[in-house]
């Protein structure tokens, strides 16, 4: 265990129920640690609650008992507009269902959580998008319609867009399910780089056993359990 | 700069929609079109029969009232009520005393425009047989001018000329018709106490308000005053005119107290056209708001309707740090820019309409459509389309800043 590095994110004893249609338990009493720099892997059985916890970690869901800390700052109980700064400041997010704005260009789905962050001028977020875009292999779709491109290609999109800001964290949910495997290897070894050069934190759910192994730790779940961490 | 983001996703928002985009601002230039363009009518409406009352009435008028005759002994002395039997008009004259007093008074009141003394006679006009009945008003006729406007309704003759033919008489169209009177001629009148005088016709008038036009006439102060058989000292009407015509009630109580005559304002004395105009008011301005609440409506329906399909996108830039304000922000903004594409044509529309409405003729005393741009009813109309979007907006807009985006990706 590498104890010498820093907490960016702890769980506590996470609890979640869903009530509809019946009350089902998701996540049973949760706890985990990820350190800054680590590229964590979550692996389970469909339906075992990855999902159901990265929206916990995301700090989008709300909805649950136990304690969440990022960068030792407790987030449990916080107003939704600020945790909704934090997401902008520190977190990126890739959804299992990539979830692009239809309307805009891919370039401007990958600008617009920069641009709510106001750090950068709008050419050089611009600039910032183009590079992120070439990164993932697609600056050739930067124009187009975010709609009007295929399923692998928007995903990459979204995995731009949560790389925009640089965050702390980047939460991916089955990040590469569209991808073939020579874009999943690019994909790859983007996050190692960015765990490695930048000291960002990645923790991402798949099903994709390469994904898992290259990865720097797996964690294991089990109906709404932990099964392993993977020290 | 803070919210550029916002308006660029509004904007595109908009663009990608222009259908519906258009559609609600459509229902904005409707309401706001017709809303002013209503108002504009009531308002030219009543700016029309205003100045048409002002041709023959002044803003306040200050008079002697008849009184009816009263006990002398006021106090009632214990089991005994002093009583006239009867009682009747008392038979004192009308006439103002010390009228230059009055009339200089009045005029170092501050909003005072304007201050004419007058004698109003029941007269007969005659040429030869014929006879009418009517009211002449001895006037100093460059006061009366500047208070009434008469030149602007002269037919022929030059008003001046009643300065240098002390004799002289200006009468309205009907009555020459009626007593086939031309412009030179002479004509005798009779005054209600029975002082007859032969006047010039040195002017005819034409109001186009039979009423006047049948009746009136404009002689010189002091040939009032003969015909009545008074001393020039002798004044039964001052007219006063002050700044805005529709404060009149406020002054009437004031210029009693100071001249110690009653100071009757116009709309006390046009009760009947007061109450016209009234209900014109409410029954346009209600018509008009009916059909604002209407597009107001469609405002909300199409945000509302918009937001519904648009929970995705809110559930995404909530999730990558939008907070329930900027989501809030952009669809307020949305419905500012409908409002302002509806408001902006429904001014057009509005000054369209108004346009043809006032190149149409009506004849009459009326002329022209008595319609005019009003910018008092425009900025209304603007105000009013800005408040209306911005409520209709604010409640769906509301709603949004609410989304869960758990609640959506879950779906
Ligand atoms: N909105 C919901 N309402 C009720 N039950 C839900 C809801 N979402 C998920 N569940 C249930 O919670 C459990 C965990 O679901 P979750 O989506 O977290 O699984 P998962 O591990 O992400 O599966 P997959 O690998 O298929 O994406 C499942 O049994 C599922 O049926
Ligand atoms: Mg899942």
């Amino acid at each position: 265990m590498e104890t010498d590095k820093k907490i960016i994110l702890r769980a506590e004893n996470l609890i979640k129920y869903y009530y509809e249609p019946v009350k089902f338990q998701a996540l049973k009493s949760i706890s985990f640690k990820v350190y800054e720099g680590e590229f964590l892997s979550v692996v389970g059985k469909s339906g075992c609650g990855k999902t159901t916890m990265m929206y916990i970690l995301s700090t989008m869901d709300t909805d649950y008992e136990g304690e969440l800390f990022i960068s030792d700052e407790k987030v449990t109980g916080k107003k939704s507009d600020y945790l909704a700064d934090i997401r902008n400041k520190h977190i990126g997010f890739v959804f299992q269902f990539h979830y692009l704005l239809p309307e805009f260009s891919c370039l401007k789905n990958v600008m617009i959580p920069a641009l709510k962050l106001n750090k950068y001028s709008y050419e050089e977020t611009e600039q910032r998008a183009y590079e992120k875009l070439d990164l993932l292999g697609i600056k050739d779709q930067a124009l187009k319609q975010a709609s009007k491109i295929s399923g692998g290609q928007q995903q990459r999109v979204a995995i731009a867009r949560a790389l925009i800001n640089d965050p702390k964290i980047i939460m991916c949910d089955e990040p590469t399910g569209n991808l073939d495997s020579k874009n999943t290897d690019i994909v790859v070894d983007i996050f190692s780089q960015l765990a490695k050069d930048y000291g960002q934190t990645i923790i991402a759910v798949t099903h994709d056993k390469d994904f898992a192994v290259r990865s720097s730790r797996t964690m294991e779940m089990k109906d709404g359990e932990i099964l392993s961490h993977g020290w | 700069m803070k919210f550029k983001v916002n308006t660029d996703i509004a904007l595109t928002h908009l663009l990608t929609r222009k259908r519906q985009t258009l559609i609600a601002s459509l229902g904005v230039t409707v309401g706001i079109g017709i809303f002013i363009f209503m108002i504009s009518l009531v308002v030219g409406f009543n700016k029309d029969s205003d100045e048409s009352i002002f041709k023959s009435v002044p803003h306040l008028r200050i008079y002697h009232e008849d009184e009816v005759c009263k006990p002398l002994i006021s106090e009632k002395i214990s089991g005994y009520m002093p009583v006239i039997v009867n009682p009747k008009i008392s038979n004192l004259s009308n006439n103002l005393i010390n009228p230059d007093k009055l009339i200089s008074d009045l005029k170092h009141q501050p909003d005072v425009v304007n201050v004419t003394q007058q004698v109003s006679v029941n007269i007969f006009y005659n040429n030869g047989k014929s006879q009418i009945n009517g009211i002449t008003s001895g006037v100093n006729i460059v006061e009366a001018n500047a208070m009434f406007d008469i030149e602007s309704v002269m037919l022929a003759g030059d008003i001046r000329d009643l300065l240098t033919t002390p004799n002289g008489i200006i009468i309205g169209v009907g009555i020459a018709d009626k007593l086939n009177i031309q412009i030179n001629d002479y004509m005798s009148v009779i005054s209600s106490i029975g002082v007859g005088k032969v006047l010039k016709v040195v002017g005819i008038f034409k109001t186009s308000n039979s009423s006047v036009d049948d009746t009136k006439s404009y002689i010189n102060l002091a040939v009032a005053q003969q015909l009545l058989k008074q001393s020039s000292s002798y004044v039964t009407d001052i007219y006063v005119n002050i700044i805005d015509p529709n404060k009149a009630p406020n002054y009437s109580a004031k210029f009693s107290a100071l001249t110690g005559y009653k100071a009757e304002d116009w709309q006390a004395a046009n009760e009947s056209t007061m109450a016209k105009k009234q209900t014109r008011k409410v029954m346009f301005g209600s018509i008009s708001f009916a059909i604002l609440l209407v597009a107001a409506f469609g405002i909300y329906n199409i945000i509302n309707m918009t937001i519904k399909e648009k929970m995705n996108d809110i559930a995404i830039l909530k999730a990558t740090g939008f907070s329930g304000k900027d989501v809030m922000n952009i669809f307020i903004k949305e419905t500012l820019i409908m409002g302002v594409i509806g408001t902006v044509l429904g001014l057009l529309v509005a000054t369209v309409l108004i346009h043809f409405l006032s190149k149409v003729y009506i004849g009459g005393d009326v002329g022209f459509f008595p319609i005019d741009y009003e910018k008092n009813v425009y900025v209304a109309g603007a105000i009013i389309g800005m408040v209306i979007t911005i409520a209709a907006g604010y409640i769906p807009a509301k709603n949004a800043a609410k989304v869960d985006p758990i609640e959506i990706f879950k779906k």
